[in-house]
């Protein structure tokens, strides 16, 4: 089975007494258990002012889960979640394939950048004491045009 | 490469530009995307200080050809902005 992450957040009433936010917890863990993921990692931001108001609440208590597992799994925490009562909003994003593609993205731009530098004949990782990191193609763009001097 | 991609247009020296203010008809800065500059890989919905960024205060996306953004991470952008609205973190119209 693929293995997915996904980040799960959701925003409890600011009044939320500790053991609801337990039990929130321990239910979620329950499902995920149950249908064979993993909870990664868990952070409860706390409370947390809203952007808008979300009925009468000003603040909310912010709670966010890393969880691995599979989309039914998911899919059964947000329908568990759409009826669950004292939460104001809850999102699930799936991150694991927007973190290889930033991971791509990271690997491929050191690629080119030890590239360049061999081909510069300087070694291949920054030393020490080079000053300001630069990339050398767009850093000819900057300054090309920017007539102020720090563009 | 993703030269075309990489870089912001050069606006010409066109008038009637809000940001050119007082030194209008001179020189513009160059506006270069924030994302590439900084090679912020991910742009996250969860952080709300780089969001609130490009979000000005009617809280709508800031378009392009304001912040320089070029489109690949304007689109990342703009994905962020509509989660982080959805969980409270950004509002969608404010006032």
């Amino acid at each position: 089975m693929s293995a997915r992450t996904y980040e799960l957040i959701y925003i409890l009433a600011p009044e939320a007494t500790e053991q609801q936010v337990a039990d929130l917890h321990a239910q979620v863990a329950g499902i995920v258990e149950r249908l064979g993921g993993t909870i990664e990692k868990t952070d409860p931001w706390g409370r947390r002012k809203l952007a808008y108001e979300i009925g009468k609440h000003k603040e909310g208590f912010y709670v966010l889960h890393v969880i691995n597992g599979t989309g039914e799994l998911m899919k059964e925490i947000d329908r568990r979640l759409k009826v669950t009562e004292g939460l104001l909003r809850h999102l699930i994003i799936r991150v694991d394939e927007r973190q290889d593609v930033a991971d791509r993205a990271r690997t491929k731009r050191q690629e080119t950048s030890r590239r360049r530098r061999v081909a510069r004949g300087l070694p291949p990782e920054r030393q020490p004491g080079e000053g300001p990191q630069h990339d050398s193609d767009d850093d000819a763009d900057v300054t090309y045009d920017g007539a102020e001097g720090e563009a | 490469m993703a030269f075309g991609g990489r870089k912001p247009a050069a606006k010409g020296a066109g008038s009637g530009d809000k940001q050119g203010g007082q030194r209008r008809g001179l020189f513009r800065r160059r506006k270069v995307c924030k994302f590439c500059a900084e090679r912020i890989d991910d742009i996250n919905y969860k952080d709300v200080k780089l969001l609130s960024g490009f979000v000005p205060e009617r809280g709508k996306v800031l378009p392009r050809r304001i912040s320089g953004t070029c489109a690949k991470h304007q689109r990342a952008l703009r994905v962020a902005i509509l989660r982080a609205r959805q969980i409270a973190l950004l509002p969608y119209a404010a006032d």
